[in-house]
């Protein structure tokens, strides 16, 4: 038995002839301790299978199940770092993941929940920034605090909903390395959504593409056969990078051109021989 | 120095004195004198400006009156009447000055003069108190009521009751509209259940509550001797004041950010824990922006309910001066006007500045 499975899911919006079937036929299994990317392209319906998968929403048919019993609703065990941060804006770094450790130990005094907090800020290298509220933070910072919250509740899994598609090269690189530290060291599950390759492949043990909705379904599974821990600059002269890299890109390729195929229409030219308008100008005589 | 005085300025809504506090330090004289004149001088022209319509409209108002005036005498009583009703009004004899628009003179003095009688009236209260002291302390060991002032108010007291009746009135608003406001926000079938009737009873006139209020007041205080035109005043300005508040705050909780209510379900944050802490915080501004009309509302209806409610106020003053018909009647009620407009503006500046200390979202106010 797996550790989420997830068996012939579908999900649709709407009734009758307005319904709009976003995921179809999904099937996924991931293993305790592993690490798993989901690649797909934008509006492909990848924010959706998250919340399916975090307890947000249900699916229309299948099952989602985490450790062999079904996802009925939200979870301590399975922390969610949003695309868009998701933090309350009225709340400081600080009170917005005191708010989260307040939740998942609501057992521990104060001064647990304090070393908590600092610990976990501290981990993201946000300490001068403690009581600042999330507007006077940059992008890359909220995402930070927002990795910080997900973290601190000390999730079994972490599901990752593109966490890191608004942030600029440098800041994407750094975080990337926060976040598999942590996976490596507590030695938990991971489901990273993302539609950059490159993440993927750097990050993940499994890449599974999403094949673009609607009726999205996963597409084969790519094994990343790199050793941990990886590194940036070598990965790209790595001959199994090079082949895993195109094979998926091929792929992606192909389903991409396969949708535009579908709805290409042949237009027909109109047969004109272009006017020549050089001495049309020319004031009548 | 410099830069907190700025801030306390923004703060309280005075930003528009920030670029004289900055010339005043000798910051960049040409850019500041150029926003002293955008934000301080413009805005002293056009009350100027405003004052020189009003000055020369009186002006021609009262030459029409007197003339009329003059005429009908002329008609009536003759030549000898007229020449001397023309001499009265050219003298200023208040007693047969014509009847019109004031102009701002007359409305300053009229203003000096509201001032000069509140500091009498104060005196006499002050004398009337010292009088009955030891009397009303023996009547208060036998146990009857001790003998209060019953003179007129002056128009001080009659702005501070107002005061009174607009801050009670808008604390019941306060206290009835955002509770429901909540409740009615959080549930789907609550919101569209009420409102019908939410959007049938906001648009009646405060006349109409007044009357309604008048109703049920009059039948449950029929035991009581007390005065009851306070409570009918502030009860109809808390009603029809609150709607706004209403409106704005199921409003307000109903649309709050689907992505915050992720955050709580993640979370798993207990229903209380909710409300109080991801849904009202978020609504924060539009109950705010809610408040803030109830306020202007409750200060607006308050003159119209005053009026008719017979309690005392800036309302029942313009009233009986209007009535009284006195020469410096109609100076007076608008004295009563700017009073009313000014107190107006303080109390949402005060709104303001409370909404921007409790609320995250910290934009300028409009």
């Amino acid at each position: 038995m797996a550790y989420l499975e997830l068996n012939n899911i579908s999900k649709s919006f709407g009734s009758n002839e307005n319904v709009t079937e976003v995921l179809d036929n999904i099937n996924l299994h991931i293993e305790e301790g592993e690490f798993v990317a989901i690649v797909g392209f934008t509006g492909s319906g990848k924010t959706t299978l998250v919340n399916l998968i975090n307890g947000l929403d249900k699916p229309t048919s299948g099952e989602v199940l985490f450790k062999g019993k079904p996802v009925e609703d939200t979870s301590h065990e399975r922390g969610v770092i949003f695309q868009n941060y998701s933090l309350l804006p009225w709340l400081t770094v600080y009170q917005n993941i005191e708010m989260a450790v307040k939740e998942a130990f609501p057992k521990e005094n104060n001064s647990f929940l304090d070393k908590r907090i600092k610990e976990y800020i501290d981990m993201v290298s946000l300490s001068h920034a403690t009581h600042k509220r999330p507007k006077e933070l940059s992008g890359g910072m909220r995402q930070r605090v927002s990795v910080a919250r997900a973290l601190a509740m000390d999730p079994e899994m972490i599901i990752m909903d593109e966490p890191l598609g608004a942030l600029d090269a440098l800041t994407r690189g750094n975080l990337q390395d926060e976040i598999l530290n942590i996976w490596n060291k507590n030695k938990r599950t991971a489901l990273l959504i993302t539609n950059d390759v490159d993440e993927g492949i750097y990050m993940a043990d499994r890449i599974i593409p999403l094949r673009p909705g609607p009726k999205a379904t996963l597409g084969p599974e790519f094994k990343i056969n790199i050793d941990r821990p990886r590194d940036k600059t070598e990965l790209n002269d790595n001959p199994e990078y090079k082949k895993t890299r195109n094979a998926i890109i091929e792929y992606l390729m192909d389903i991409g051109n396969e949708r535009s195929g579908n709805s290409e229409t042949n237009y027909e030219l109109p047969d004109l021989q272009p006017k020549d308008l050089r001495w049309d100008f020319r004031a009548p005589k | 120095m410099k830069d907190s005085i700025i801030k306390v300025l923004r703060f309280i809504g005075l930003g528009f004195l920030e670029p004289l506090v900055r010339l005043a330090s000798g910051e960049d004289s040409k850019k500041n004198t150029i926003e002293v004149l955008k934000k301080i001088i413009a805005p002293i022209a056009s009350v100027l400006l405003f004052l020189g319509v009003w000055y020369t409209g009186s002006k021609s108002l009262y030459n029409t009156e007197a003339n009329y005036k003059i005429e009908k005498t002329l008609k009536d009583q003759g030549q000898a009447e007229a020449d001397k009703v023309k001499a009265c009004i050219e003298s200023g004899d208040s007693s047969c000055q014509p009847n019109t628009l004031p102009s701002p003179s007359q409305v300053w003095a009229s203003f000096l003069v509201l001032l000069e009688d509140h500091k009498e009236i104060s005196k006499d209260k002050a004398a009337f108190k010292e009088k009955t002291a030891t009397l009303n302390e023996k009547r208060v060991a036998q146990g009857k009521d001790p003998i209060t002032y019953t003179g007129r108010p002056s128009f001080v007291d009659q702005i501070k009751t107002s005061i009174k009746t607009v801050f009670a009135g808008f604390l019941l608003a306060l206290l009835i509209a955002t509770p429901i406001g909540i409740i009615i926000g959080l549930s789907d079938t609550l919101r569209t259940s009420f409102n019908w009737l939410i959007q049938i009873l906001k648009p009646v006139s405060p006349v109409v509550w007044l009357l309604l209020v008048f109703m049920i007041v009059k039948t449950l205080t029929k035991d009581s001797t007390g005065d009851t035109s306070f409570v009918i005043s502030f009860i109809s300005v808390g009603l029809c004041s609150m709607w706004a508040t209403l409106v704005n705050t199921a409003m307000g909780v109903s649309t709050v950010d689907q992505d915050y209510l992720n955050v709580a379900k993640v979370l798993k944050l207990g229903t209380f824990q909710k409300i109080f802490k991801v849904i009202l915080p978020a609504s924060l501004p539009l109950i705010f922006t809610g408040l803030r009309i109830t306020l202007s509302v409750a200060w607006m209806v308050l003159i119209a309910i005053e009026l008719l409610a017979q309690s005392p106020g800036l309302g029942s003053f313009v009233w009986e001066e209007f009535q009284n018909g006195a020469m410096d009647s109609n100076s007076k009620i608008i004295v009563a006007m700017f009073v009313i407009g000014f107190i107006g503006f303080l109390l949402d500046r005060i709104m303001l500045t409370i909404q921007k200390f409790i609320s995250f979202d910290k934009n300028e106010g409009i």
